[in-house]
């Protein structure tokens, strides 16, 4: 084989990995994308049921409630708008009431969000950059709770 | 006194550092020896400068100087010597100072030890090494400072964040960072030999022993903090495709791709271009990786406060080290002749495959893990890309990748016969075949892609141990002389045949714990007996303990298979006061073929303790296996390290006696 057709050969074979990729990544992107979602999000404008999505907020004081079977129903609220949540699992170490956490996970017919996984962070003066940001739409954020330096 | 002469230790290394950066690459331009001399003692005096300052800050943390806001802010007098010590890089400033260690010892390791390098390289590759660590000290000085003090000083300090005050994680940044920052040997050699405009068989030679010890502190720090978070976040997971994991596999796939194609380099003169262009890329995934981190830009499980000025700057360092090098290498790449050439089925063909792969893997997972951010820039509103997308995208891609590791290297350079290979390895076909219906029938038709993994890890396991066994004529020849072949294989050829093998080990426990993982959930009052695969659990109850800086509920499962006693598992729930920050500590009984492992949640009624208590059961099959193959493949590293022809300090005569591909590797 000559120097010239090896390296077209190369290229060619490149650019078939290349549009390989491209295409196993475009199908993968089509449906597992996540969306993320504030309650006044899906206020102004509801997710299309069964569709995997993520919401964020704080978790409301005072409505995290123990159902009978084991899993744990709580409000999540960006303070201008409140969502149901329920999950079914043990919550992580960080989340309390007041904390800003991110549930992902689906919504059911009856309007309530089923979270598959629930996220809160490392550290209790950290807000998830989505909640932040949810939070400073809905008008309630005071530079005073961004987090601190260090983790 | 002692913070404030880290610090000033820290701007004389910066002085040194520019010192180096600049007097040996004019030297090597100009032909002036005495210049080019500048780089070894500089290089030595910036590993001690940075170590004082190393130290300096060490000292302020295990004798609880709180008059240094760093100590402050992550320590607490209370906390353990360990977690003292390893508290020094479990805060940005510190971890980016032991960045900046790191960078210098290797800078130090090629000045004591880089003897047979011409003298012109080696002069350019720590004058490139240089540059990296001028950006990276001033980083330090200019925007995270470990030395800052505070007045009036506090009583005590903020204590480190709970999670982290753990064996595992101590160790897990210097091994994770060993790996990232051992891949910038790797770029210096690159921009030297670009500067230098030659790349030949010696160059892959040199490159190599670099490459591969950062590899394997790069396996070794991934497959820590992936254990790390199997059993300290209590999730019965061990990967989450979370942005700041993927960011340490991208380097760690394209430094697997640059070991192999420095291969070809080394043997065959070919694929120069494209070996110093991963070389640059894999460092620049390094650079990113720190970025990703350091910015606080994605959101992840690893919470890192974000501070813009800092992602400003690394963004910069990361926008000239990767523009600049790829600019050169844009003017200069074309005058690399490649020499050796290749039919389409060779061992060059094979690794190359490998690279291909390898590369569109990396790239499949960079664009999952850049894509929010690309998509909220451009206002696209906020999105993330979950496990199933890096599932259906790379499992694709790694799976033909392991199909042609069983058979590549058993095919010879320059041509091979295929079908004769895949001849001698037709007992590693059947026995694939086999071990993937097997699991298909065991598993009741279970997942097909799992099957297809298990039957193409059986593959990759039995076509290493065949290829072996050829190379030494096992069973062809008398044992004798199957012995003294084998003392004559070199030891770079073991090493390739143990990391392959730990990688097929590895997948198994990958594919049998994605795949066959068993969960329960449930509230369990004390006495209650629940039975997951085989096993039963009988939880006894929980107890009140206390810590030396933590108070604990600890939950007691007795477990048993079959009436027989197994094992009694002890998760618990912590709670650290000073932060009052609660931890969950799960527990793992191990059997070698499975985990069993347990973790206790929150009581029905919190005033009840001795009533119902959410418990979390899983049943993990094969994950040893994971942790076995990685070590298995940081061996087979290591072996291949100590490989007469790859080591560093061996004189360069003798190397060039050795004619060009005389070895078989």
């Amino acid at each position: 084989m000559k120097p010239k057709r090896q390296r077209l050969t190369l290229i060619l074979l490149g650019m078939l990995a290349l549009a390989g990729a491209t295409a196993l990544v475009l199908t993968a992107f089509e449906d597992n994308l996540v969306f993320f979602y504030s309650p006044s999000d899906i206020q102004a404008e509801p997710p299309p049921e069964g569709r995997n999505l993520r919401v964020g907020g704080l978790v409301l004081e005072g409505s995290v409630e123990k159902l009978a079977d084991g899993a744990v129903r709580f409000t999540l609220s960006d303070t201008a708008n409140e969502l149901p949540v329920v999950f079914a699992g043990i919550l992580p170490d960080l989340f309390r009431e007041g904390q800003g956490i991110v549930a992902e996970g689906r919504f059911g017919p009856e309007g309530v969000f089923h979270a598959e996984e629930v996220l809160a962070k490392h550290d209790e003066n950290y807000m998830p950059p989505e909640v932040a940001e949810a939070l400073k739409k809905s008008g309630e954020w005071q530079r005073g709770q961004e987090p601190e330096q260090g983790q | 006194m002692i913070p404030e002469i880290g610090h000033f230790a820290l701007i004389l290394a910066l002085v040194v550092a520019l010192i180096q950066g600049s007097l040996p690459m004019l030297g090597a331009a100009r032909g002036k020896r005495g210049w080019m001399r500048v780089a070894e003692p500089a290089a030595l005096l910036q590993l001690l400068l940075v170590l004082i300052a190393f130290l300096a800050l060490m000292q302020a943390y295990i004798v609880s100087d709180f008059t240094v806001w760093n100590v402050v802010e992550n320590s607490h007098s209370a906390k353990p010597l360990l977690y003292k010590i390893s508290g020094v890089w479990g805060n940005h400033e510190g971890s980016m100072l032991l960045w900046v260690l790191i960078l210098t010892l290797y800078g130090a390791a090629v000045a004591l030890f880089g003897g047979n390098l011409p003298e012109r390289l080696r002069a350019r590759v720590l004058g490139v090494q240089a540059w990296i660590s001028t950006g990276f000290i001033a980083f330090c000085l200019f925007t995270s400072n470990p030395f800052a003090r505070v007045t009036p000083p506090p009583l005590d300090g903020n204590d480190l964040n709970p999670l982290l005050q753990d064996p595992g994680l101590a160790f897990h940044p210097p091994l994770l960072y060993l790996g990232y920052v051992g891949l910038s040997m790797a770029f210096s050699f690159a921009v030297a030999a670009l500067i230098e405009g030659r790349v030949d068989a010696a160059w892959g030679r040199w490159v190599r022993p670099w490459t591969l010890l950062a590899w394997c502190f790069l396996t070794g720090g991934i497959a820590l903090g992936s254990w790390w978070a199997y059993y300290e976040l209590g999730w019965g997971g061990w990967w989450f495709w979370d942005p700041v994991e993927n960011v340490s596999l991208m380097p760690w796939l394209l430094g697997t791709a640059l070991l192999h194609s420095a291969v070809v380099v080394e043997k065959r003169e070919a694929l120069k271009a494209w070996t110093i262009l991963l070389a640059i890329l894999a460092f620049g995934f390094s650079l990113l990786g720190t970025f990703i981190v350091r910015s606080g830009l994605l959101s992840s499980v690893h919470a890192f406060a974000s501070d813009p000025t800092r992602g400003v700057f690394i963004l910069i360092l990361l926008g000239l080290a990767v523009g600049g090098a790829l600019l050169l290498f844009a003017v200069r790449a074309p005058k690399l002749q490649a020499q050796g050439l290749f039919a389409p089925i060779s061992r060059e063909a094979g690794l190359l495959l490998n690279n291909l792969l390898l590369g569109t893997a990396a790239a499949t997972v960079f664009v999952g893990t850049l894509y929010p951010l690309l998509l909220e820039a451009m206002g696209g509103g906020k999105v993330s890309v979950g496990p199933p997308y890096f599932n259906l995208t790379f499992v694709p891609l790694f799976l033909p990748l392991v199909l042609a590791m069983g058979a590549g290297p058993l095919l010879n350079w320059k041509r091979a016969d295929l079908a004769g290979v895949l001849g001698r390895l037709k007992l590693a076909l059947i026995a694939a075949i086999a071990v993937g219906l097997g699991a298909w029938i065991l598993s009741d038709g279970g997942p097909v892609m799992a099957c297809l993994a298990f039957g193409l890890a059986a593959w990759l396991l039995l076509a290493t141990l065949i290829e072996l066994a050829e190379r030494i004529s096992l069973f062809r020849a008398p044992l004798t002389e199957s012995l003294r072949r084998a003392g004559r294989l070199p030891r770079a050829h073991y090493g390739m045949s143990l990391a392959h093998a730990g990688l097929a080990i590895a997948i198994f426990g990958i594919t049998a714990s994605s795949a066959w993982k068993q969960e329960e959930v449930r509230l369990m009052r004390p006495g209650e007996t629940l039975t997951l695969a085989g096993y039963a659990y009988r939880f006894e109850g929980v107890e009140r303990l206390q810590g030396p800086n933590y108070r604990s509920d600890m939950a007691s499962f007795t477990v048993t298979r079959d009436g027989d006693y197994v094992a009694t598992l002890t998760p618990e729930k912590r709670l650290y006061p000073v932060q009052n920050a609660p931890t969950t500590e799960a527990a793992i009984h191990t059997t070698g073929l499975a985990d069993l492992y347990a973790v206790i949640g929150d009581p029905q009624d919190p005033q009840d303790r001795a009533g119902a208590w959410t418990v979390r059961l899983y049943h993990e099959p094969l994950v040893p296996w994971m942790w076995a193959g990685a070590l298995i493949m940081i061996l087979g590293g290591l072996v291949s390290l100590s490989d007469r022809r790859l080591r560093v300090g061996m004189p360069a005569r003798r190397r060039k006696s050795l004619p060009a591909g005389a070895a078989e590797a």
